[in-house]
């Protein structure tokens, strides 16, 4: 098969299957989700070598390093979701099925649009960074925000209500200023190359050293503004912890470890022209400042958490605060440490919001104080649990472990003292934060002596799947997946190469 | 070119239509009741749809009269019909609260345009098509939108904030960006129906479950 029909398996086949899971009943529907996102993960991954070395385009699609990065943790967690949701909606599924007539109209309404919206969910957020142009890019990124904001309502519970309403208003504001920044952006362009463009990639690029500065530096600002709103940076980032913790289980999975990825993809894009525009300090200068902040909210906000899925979101802001600082520290090191992150956030994040899921399944509670004992009542979800914990902790021998070394070896080598310092004193106040509630949580003795017994299976292999993809990343990561995390990094320090 | 000697009758005509846009922006700050509100708006829609149509003739850009249309269509006519609807159905409010005083809500409102206002007119964008006082006062209709959906505290103002919002950036690409491909501009609009429709459901959701368009209760979730 070549490349470029690579690029239209993940373009459609999510899109297809959303259209597909409209008429089909709900077994049909699981199996065809977790199909399409098997083969989509598999595309994604072939795809892996051709953009470590070039760039892949088809028509308005166009893949190179830096957007298959982004590629990745959506092609593993819509799998891994896919997998986890049988498993997620099968308890369900048998009660309905046994109790017939109105319950089971409900469930099958309920697992319609859960289908639909969760294949056209990972549809956008595939299509966001394999859009080629910021126009698109923004209407991919919007895309993703009205998809999911259904998603977080499907539960139709108070919270859910609450939640979905804030995240809609608050991430639609946020893209009303991003659109402003497309625009701005596009004036700048069209100063160097005249007024009829589409804002793609490459010329954009090309040209960035003629834009005039101060458009784009207003870009820039308006850009991780409104992006920075999905996010998740400080102060934008209040919609993110009731999101994350109103969603259904796989759909939380997704928000944390692939959208809030995209979106910050969105602003490597805005960081990469206006590098070579306006130099290196500006934009480093306004990234560290959010950074800094949201990683101070979030590590001080993880001290004092109740809610065991809001603990797990406030950690995700920690994770783009980190993400933040080291690209403002502008050195290549740093940069690979970055995108490394990107993934091991996602397989970490994503394992650790499917795992919250089995326990808040058990044990009918979001709440940590009553939550004891999962180790003794759950034998599989108990430990992988602990294990994405420690792996979110960035311990080693996990993909986080690497990712933050790296970040912090490149900030102190290019001379980011004091930045660097503030990073490591922060990391490690949400260290204690996360693994003091994770561990109370897990190694208490039971309240009751209940002998445990997981929910499902397909709820536990997804799990496993994800903990050795943090192994693998942090141990030995591929020879191809370095190649292309250099490439990528070279992409974003392009202004220091240029 | 603009902005130099004196203003012409065509940026004449553009500024008169930039501050009627933000003078409704303002009416729909004042306004209690939230049938005017949408009113407003689709009035707002339609000002901004005829502001295309004049840079359309005035600068000779004929693809902005095929915006100019869609915008109308969608903007002045199917949303507004959309939430009126939704207002019908839901007939619980006919009246919104904000947090201030509306006096207050107006001064503090003047406070923030007049900072946009100002603050974009020192970054000394110029453009071909549309005098820049026009970009400065869309970003003072951006920015007021801002302090609508901040102050207001039931979910049709906000979201009707929210597409005022939009209304304003369209405003600044019709200053800065005139001669954006005409299928992104339409990209954009279609995505704002999209949008729409979100929260129309949402609304719904949310009217169903607390029988109120009220956001006084949505405090569940802190911490």
């Amino acid at each position: 098969m070549s490349t470029a029909t690579l690029l239209l398996v993940v373009g459609t086949l999510p899109a297809l299957a959303t259209l597909l899971c409209v008429v089909l009943p709900h077994r049909a529907a699981a199996a065809v989700t977790l199909a399409v996102a098997l083969v989509c993960l598999a595309a994604v991954i072939r795809l892996v070598p051709p953009t470590a070395h070039g760039v892949v385009a088809l028509g308005f699609l166009r893949v190179d390093a830096l957007s298959e990065v982004f590629l990745l943790p959506t092609g593993l967690l819509y799998a891994a979701a896919a997998a986890f949701s049988i498993g997620y909606l099968g308890d369900e599924a048998r009660q309905a099925a046994a109790s017939g007539g109105h319950r089971q109209r409900l469930f099958s309404r309920y697992s319609r649009l859960f289908f639909v919206g969760f294949n056209a969910f990972a549809w956008s957020m595939f299509c966001a960074p394999m859009a080629d142009g910021l126009a698109l890019l923004w209407i991919a990124v919007e895309v993703t925000t009205v998809v999911s904001a259904l998603l977080v309502a499907l539960d139709n519970t108070e919270g859910a209500t609450e939640a979905a309403w804030k995240y809609v208003l608050i991430a639609s504001c946020g893209l009303g200023i991003a659109l402003l920044a497309t625009i701005v952006m596009y004036y700048a362009g069209a100063q160097a190359m005249g007024q009829s463009y589409d804002l793609a990639l490459d010329p954009l690029v090309a040209h960035a050293a003629q834009l005039p500065q101060t458009p784009v530096r207003l870009a820039f600002v308006l850009a991780v503004v409104g992006f920075g709103t999905k996010v998740g940076l400080f102060p934008m980032h209040t919609w993110l912890p009731d999101a994350h913790a109103e969603a259904p289980t796989p759909v939380s999975a997704l928000l944390s470890g692939s959208l809030l990825a995209v979106s910050f993809y969105a602003i490597l894009r805005y960081d990469e022209v206006t590098r070579i525009t306006v130099g290196d300090r500006f934009p480093q200068g306004v990234l560290l400042v959010f950074g800094v902040a949201s990683l101070l909210l979030a590590s001080l906000s993880l001290l004092q958490q109740a809610d065991l899925k809001r603990l797990l979101a406030y950690s995700s802001v920690e994770h783009m605060g980190i993400l933040a600082i080291g690209i403002s520290f502008g050195s290549p090191l740093a940069a690979v440490g970055v995108l490394l992150h990107v993934l091991a956030h996602a397989a970490a994040k994503g394992n650790a919001f499917l795992g919250a899921g089995v326990v808040v399944r058990v044990f009918r509670t979001k709440s940590l104080a009553r939550i004891r004992g999962v180790l003794d009542r759950l034998p599989w979800t108990g430990p992988l649990l602990l294990a994405s914990i420690l792996a979110l902790c960035a311990m080693p021998p996990f993909g986080l472990f690497r990712s933050e070394f790296d970040i912090v070896a490149g900030g102190i080598g290019a001379g980011q003292h004091t930045a660097g310092a503030i990073l490591v004193i922060l990391v490690t106040i949400a260290f204690l934060g996360l693994l003091g509630s994770v561990v109370r949580l897990v190694l208490t003795s039971p309240a009751t002596a209940a002998p445990g017994r997981e929910p499902s299976a397909w709820m536990v292999v997804p799990m496993v799947g994800l903990l050795a993809v943090l192994l693998v990343l942090g141990v030995h990561p591929p020879e191809d997946l370095s190649t292309l995390l250099s490439a990528a990094a070279g992409q974003l320090a392009g202004a220091v190469a240029r | 070119m603009t902005g130099t000697g004196a203003p012409t009758l065509f940026d004449g005509v553009a500024n008169t239509i930039a501050v009627v846009v933000l003078l409704l922006e303002f009416l729909m700050l004042r306004a209690a009741m939230l049938r005017a509100q949408v009113r407003l708006y689709a009035i707002q829609s339609l000002v901004v749809s005829v502001l295309a149509a004049v840079v359309a003739a005035g600068r000779d850009v004929p693809e902005l009269y095929v915006l100019a249309v869609v915008s109308f269509l969608m903007k002045a006519v199917i949303v507004p019909w959309l939430i009126l609807r939704l207002l019908r159905d839901a007939s619980a409010e006919i009246a919104g609260s904000g947090v201030l005083s509306v006096a207050s809500e107006v001064l503090l409102a003047i406070v923030v345009a007049a900072f946009g206002f100002f603050t974009v007119n020192t970054l000394d964008i110029h453009s071909d098509v549309l005098p820049a006082t026009a970009l400065s006062v869309a970003f003072a209709v951006v920015l007021v939108a801002f302090v609508l959906i901040i102050m207001r505290r039931d979910v049709v103002s906000q979201a009707v904030g929210f597409f005022s919002l939009e209304n304003g950036v369209s405003m600044v690409s019709l200053v800065v960006a005139a001669g954006m491909p005409l299928i992104l501009e339409v990209a954009f609009l279609f995505d704002l129906l999209v949008a729409v429709v979100v929260f129309g459901v949402l609304m719904r959701v949310h009217h169903g479950r607390t029988r109120s368009l009220s956001t006084i209760e949505l405090t569940r979730l802190r911490g």
